[in-house]
């Protein structure tokens, strides 16, 4: 007679336990949905610049001198979003504070940046498909930048209502992920609009 | 009841046509052959089922493993394989004989296709061999015809079945096909992606003839109007020039816009408003009239004109010949 | 207090007290609240069903019209533009508000009662996706109804999309609501990932799930990749029509193939992904009436991936005649053909079910088994378009109409009808009728068949698709004559489906909790399933659990009767994404309101977005943010909180 097996599981965690838990998942998922998203707003670019006339580049050697510290400064908002996330698995709610807010106050410092970047541009969203790519692309990425500084805030609110532990944090991981997720987009369109003109695309 | 003009599965007259059909007809029996196979398949496995019913009652009849039956599915695929193989292999080599278009054309086309007619063309390295016309397009048996494709607008696609495959005008770049038509005929040609409201009213033809008879339409398309000889058809023409001028052209003539139809051998054209009407005194003075209600939403406004206007127009129409 | 981090759960059998201590944990709040706040899997996917149901029938009445003024030459019983936004919004409704959503409403339903668990993993965002689902479907329809309904095919092709040629708001009716739909398919998708690698009773490993599971999970990773695709294209359309920017105007350096690349990289996986489920539905439930397993499981399981995989780099068989280099076209050509192999191995499966099976003649057989013909019909006249010179002749005719008809209702409408028959008793504890079912299913094969397999002849004889009227061209007349009748008898055929349905709900015979015998979890609870589904968490042995005693399995029997109590809440079981070993407690949200809160505040942020009144836009942002915000709350019931000192 063939065995009814049970399943009888011993002391099974109940709900997530620091970032393995469902909620993290459903991060993970949407984040690679963006993900593609932006990969096909990078496609549009080299579709657009491998199928255009010469002299598509607006900027044949883009300025760097906004851009590259304000890539630095995302990675190192990034850093401190880490820092920060630690500070919890750590049961260190200042250093769980200092790295959200530092975090947070370096991304609003991104933004700016590139608000003055977008400033200093000498042309505008309308001028060619090159301009509206840059615009509509770096655009794309600080809607989900401010996204992440609401993320940010939020996740800072709720440390400071001592919401979270080593164990009880899921929240914290997954807002973090996105927040990490955002500069790695970052780098992404950085090195299409700012790098390759200088390997050659486009000109 | 006619053969379709614009069917392709009966007869081909143009080379890239005749290259497609063998390869169009190979596919069409391997479906058909397919379909009939699984479909006698299905029904000889399902007539067994009456003997299941029991009334519909499913759970009456007992459950069984059976036999494990993999193996249909290996020699399905293994079978399904082999037309597979054969189909990508010919597949390949017509693409390849067909593709391309010549490198040595014998007559150059310049084709724009325009919401909702066709504006064509004919290239020469000499200018004064230059011509543009509209919507019927000629040319020599076995000429091998390069074709350059724009668009002004939105995208269309050029498709003449009973010579060659489609290929699209696309706004913003040149896309190069070919024809060579194998005997002498009128085949008819249709827009082939869909352009707005009177895309089913976008047709053209392609008139084959022997090179003889092409030059003698050549050498009659490149010369100007003819001069009116009567006082209604002066009174057209300087109708023409001031009214559909403001769109279309008559060369030798103050109508010089380039916005519509070549009019100046327009009566030498079998058919009107891309392929919708054929061409007579009474479909060309209803055009004229209300072109709204023959092909709503084209881009020719009606022309409100009294009736002496309009015969006057129509005598001196019907002289570009 | 602070609640136990760890638990060993109690094993035991159901009881009535523990029975209607889930009852109360589970039940959805009675009345209007739980009607907005619901989050029951069940509610939700019988919604997603009635809803994709109502536009099936929209949609079908839009193709009557249509095919009255084709049924003669020269008709003019609809202008140009009348037809052309028929057309379009035909193709819409079909292809986006129907032949998606009724897969994910069947399979909303069913996945937990499949799998062994309680719910989705995330029953908020389930009943999100709902509520955009229909925010947004009534969104494109008040263009619709307002005259403004797209009218550039469904597949919008720019220049003719763009503000030059279509200055009205027909475009951004479709562009937005498409952007807002893709918002509900994206977290739908999400969903059902993460619910079948985490959520799934113990035992039940990959090689052991249903194939609707495979058929679906493969869709919703597809659309997590793709639909950004469309729904970028889309954004970017509305920007060129509102902003001035030049995505895909040539005139200032855009690219018109810009658009085709982008819709069909998302469009072909898509029309994978409205198939391959459907699929799952009849490799799930034709051996129930073959009264053996399904031939070849892992074959047909693989073979699901294969295609899907395969789906995604072939695209460019859209656009054979846009002019591309040969070399690319010979690429997706040679793809285009070899796909027909993996989508040939379910065929193949099918059919050895039956022949080695006992087949018993009901109306879901009926549906299930005459799809596999009409699912071959399709094929073939795509492996006919697939071979690039064939095509060049073939494509943009009403050959193509006819192949896409035959896969769309061949191997989505026919199986989901099939579905309906087969899972009806669960949802509602009644059978539908089976002589009004054999009436409905001769009226549709019949009518679908006259009005469809001429139609490739008509193809054949060089009619183009996206007329509105035509001339008496050999055999055309006759042909689209035939056509039209035809779709009149199928538009029966689908009138007596939805009277069978309408009729069954209080007259139709009580279907138990297992009337057809079949072996799969779902038929081991009431018909119709309580809130909480299982109340004992089952441990799956096999595929077929209910017929392990007589199919004689090697391993053990499947345990339907003890398991897991997961009673001291809300609870349901995680467990590992490949073996399926129990490795958490989840403790799941109730009613919620946030999800309908977010689905209201997006419409008002869209609606603002449309009529360019950037408050109202902003307004909707702000009420989104808020309901995220509450939603998200972290909660001490949900185990997502807890103080790090005490």
């Amino acid at each position: 007679m063939a065995e009814i097996a049970v399943s009888q599981p011993q002391n099974l965690p109940v709900g997530p336990v620091g970032r393995y838990g469902i909620g993290w998942w459903g991060v993970a998922t949407l984040v690679a949905s963006e993900a593609a998203l932006f990969s096909y707003l990078l496609f549009a670019y080299y579709y657009t610049g491998a199928t255009t006339q010469q002299g598509w580049l607006l900027e044949p050697s883009p300025a760097l001198k906004l851009a590259l510290p304000n890539t630095l400064l995302l990675l190192l908002s990034s850093l401190a979003a880490w820092w920060g996330e630690r500070g919890v698995l750590q049961r260190r709610r200042p250093q769980a504070l200092a790295g959200f807010g530092l975090a947070f106050l370096m991304g609003c410092g991104f933004v700016a940046v590139q608000c003055l970047e977008w400033h200093s541009k000498t042309y505008g969203i309308g001028v060619s498909s090159y301009a509206s790519l840059y615009f509509v692309t770096t655009g794309f990425h600080i809607v989900h930048v401010l996204v992440g500084l609401l993320v940010l805030l939020a996740i800072f609110g709720w440390t400071a209502l001592d919401y979270f532990s080593p164990r009880r944090h899921l929240v914290v991981s997954a807002g973090v992920l996105y927040w990490h997720f955002v500069d790695v987009v970052w780098l992404f369109v950085f090195t299409t609009y700012y790098l390759t003109p200088y390997l050659g695309f486009g000109r | 009841m006619t053969a379709s003009p614009l069917g392709y599965l009966g007869h081909a007259a143009g080379v890239r046509a005749q290259a497609i059909l063998p390869l169009t007809w190979f596919t069409l029996s391997v479906s058909i052959v397919v379909c009939l196979i699984i479909g006698a398949m299905l029904w000889a496995a399902v007539r067994r089922g009456p003997r299941n019913n029991a009334g519909g009652d499913v759970a009456s009849v007992a459950v069984e493993r059976g036999p494990n039956g993999t193996r249909w599915i290996s020699v399905g695929l293994a079978v399904s394989a082999v037309p597979l193989a054969i189909t990508l292999i010919w597949t390949m080599i017509t693409l390849a004989a067909i593709a391309g278009p010549p490198s040595n054309p014998d007559l150059v086309l310049d084709i724009t296709a325009r919401q909702w007619w066709w504006e064509v063309q004919y290239d020469s390295p000499q200018p004064s061999e230059q011509f543009t016309t509209a919507n019927e397009i000629h040319i020599p048996v076995g000429a091998r015809v390069l074709v350059r494709l724009h668009a002004s607008d939105v995208i269309h696609s050029f498709w003449v079945p009973a010579l060659s495959g489609k290929t699209d005008a696309i706004p913003g770049q040149t896309n190069a096909t070919w024809i060579q038509a194998g005997a002498a005929g009128r085949y008819l040609g249709q827009c082939s992606e869909y352009c707005g409201y009177q895309h089913a009213h976008m047709a053209f033809e392609v008139v084959a003839e022997p090179q003889a008879e092409f030059d003698r339409w050549r050498a009659s398309q490149l010369a100007s109007a003819a001069a009116p000889s009567t006082d209604s058809q002066s009174r057209g023409q300087a109708l023409v020039e001031y009214r559909c001028g403001l769109c279309h052209r008559v060369r030798g003539t103050d109508a010089g816009a380039v916005m519509a139809p070549d009019l100046t051998h327009v009566m030498s054209r079998r058919t009107l408003a891309a392929g919708t009407l054929l061409n007579n005194p009474g479909n060309l003075a209803g055009w004229i009239e209300n072109p709204q209600a023959l092909k709503p939403g084209n881009q020719m406004p009606n022309q409100f004109l009294s009736a002496k206007q309009l015969s006057d127009t129509l005598a001196y129409l019907e002289t570009l010949k | 207090m602070r609640q136990p981090d760890f638990r060993t759960p109690v094993i035991g059998a159901d009881s009535v007290s523990h029975e209607a201590r889930l009852l109360s944990l589970w039940e959805t709040s009675p009345g209007l609240k739980g009607f907005l706040a619901t989050v029951d899997h069940k509610q939700i996917g019988i919604r997603y069903i009635v809803t994709a149901f109502i536009f099936l029938a929209i949609g079908g009445l839009e193709a009557l019209v249509m095919r009255m003024q084709l049924a003669g030459p020269n008709l003019s019983l609809l202008t140009p533009e009348q037809y052309n936004q028929l057309f379009s919004t035909h193709g819409m409704t079909m292809i986006f508000l129907y032949a998606s959503p009724i897969l994910s409403g069947f399979a909303n339903y069913l996945w937990p009662l499949l799998l062994g668990s309680r719910d989705m993993a995330f029953p908020r965002l389930n009943a999100l996706g709902y509520w955009i689902y229909l925010a947004s479907g009534l969104f494109l329809y008040a263009g619709f109804l307002t005259g403004n309904g797209p009218n550039d095919g469904w597949f919008n092709y720019v220049p003719y999309a763009s503000r030059d040629f279509n200055p009205g708001l027909n475009e951004d009716f479709y562009a937005l609501g498409m952007v807002f739909l893709g918002i509900s398919t994206t977290v739908g998708a999400a969903n059902f990932v993460v619910t079948a690698f985490r959520t799934r009773a113990p035992g039940m490993s990959v090689n052991r799930l249903p194939i609707l599971v495979w058929g679906t999970l493969t869709a919703s990773i597809a659309n997590l990749i793709v639909v950004p695709a469309v729904s970028l294209a889309f954004f970017l359309l509305w920007m060129d029509r509102q902003f001035g920017t030049h995505f895909f105007d040539p005139a200032g350096g855009g690219q018109p193939l810009l658009w085709q690349h982008l819709f069909w990289i998302f469009g072909h996986p898509w029309v994978y992904a409205i198939v391959l489920p459907a699929m799952g539905m009849v490799s799930d439930g034709l051996p129930v009436f073959c009264r053996r397993p399904l031939v070849g499981y892992s074959l047909v399981a693989l073979s699901t991936v294969a295609t899907m995989i395969l789906g995604f780099g072939v695209w460019v068989h859209h656009m054979f005649a846009t002019g591309l280099p040969a070399l690319g076209l010979a690429f997706f050509s040679g793809a285009s053909i070899v796909i027909t192999l993996p989508s040939a191995v379910a065929v193949f499966a099918w059919l050895a079910t039956i022949w080695l099976g006992k087949p018993v003649i009901t109306t879901a057989f009926l549906f299930f088994s005459s799809m596999i013909l009409l699912f071959v019909i399709g094929g073939v006249s795509g492996f006919m378009t697939a071979s690039v010179p064939v095509d060049w002749q073939l494509t943009d005719t009403y050959f193509v109409v006819a192949h896409l008809h035959y896969v769309l209702i061949g191997i989505n409408v026919f199986p989901v009808v099939g579905a309906t028959y087969f899972w009806f008793p669960k949802m509602t504890g009644r059978k539908l009728d089976e002589r009004l079912g054999r009436w409905n299913f001769w009226t549709m094969f019949l009518g679908f068949n006259i009005a469809f397999l001429p139609m490739h002849l008509t193809g054949l004889l060089g009619m183009p698709r996206r007329v509105y009227t035509y001339n008496d061209y050999g055999g055309w007349q006759a042909l689209n004559l035939i056509t039209s009748i035809g779709s009149l008898v199928l538009a029966i055929g689908v009138l007596l489906f939805f009277i069978n349905v309408i009729r069954s709900l209080r007259l139709g015979a009580p279907a138990g909790k297992n009337p057809w015998d079949a072996p799969t979890l779902e038929w081991s609870v009431s018909s119709p399933p309580p809130p909480y589904n299982f109340a004992v968490i089952p441990t799956v042995a096999s595929r077929h659990p209910l017929w392990e005693g007589r199919l004689g399995t090697d391993g053990g029997l499947s345990s339907l009767d003890r398991g897991m109590l997961l009673d001291s809440g809300k609870e349901t079981i995680g467990t590992s994404a490949l073996d399926a070993e129990p490795d958490m407690v989840l403790e799941m949200p109730g009613d919620s309101f946030a999800p309908l809160a977010l689905a209201v505040g997006l419409a008002v942020t869209f609606v603002g977005l449309l009529l360019r009144t950037w408050p109202a836009a902003g307004a909707g942002g702000v009420i989104v943010a808020l309901a995220i915000l509450a939603w998200l709350w972290p909660r001490r019931e949900l185990r997502e909180r807890e103080p790090a000192h005490g």
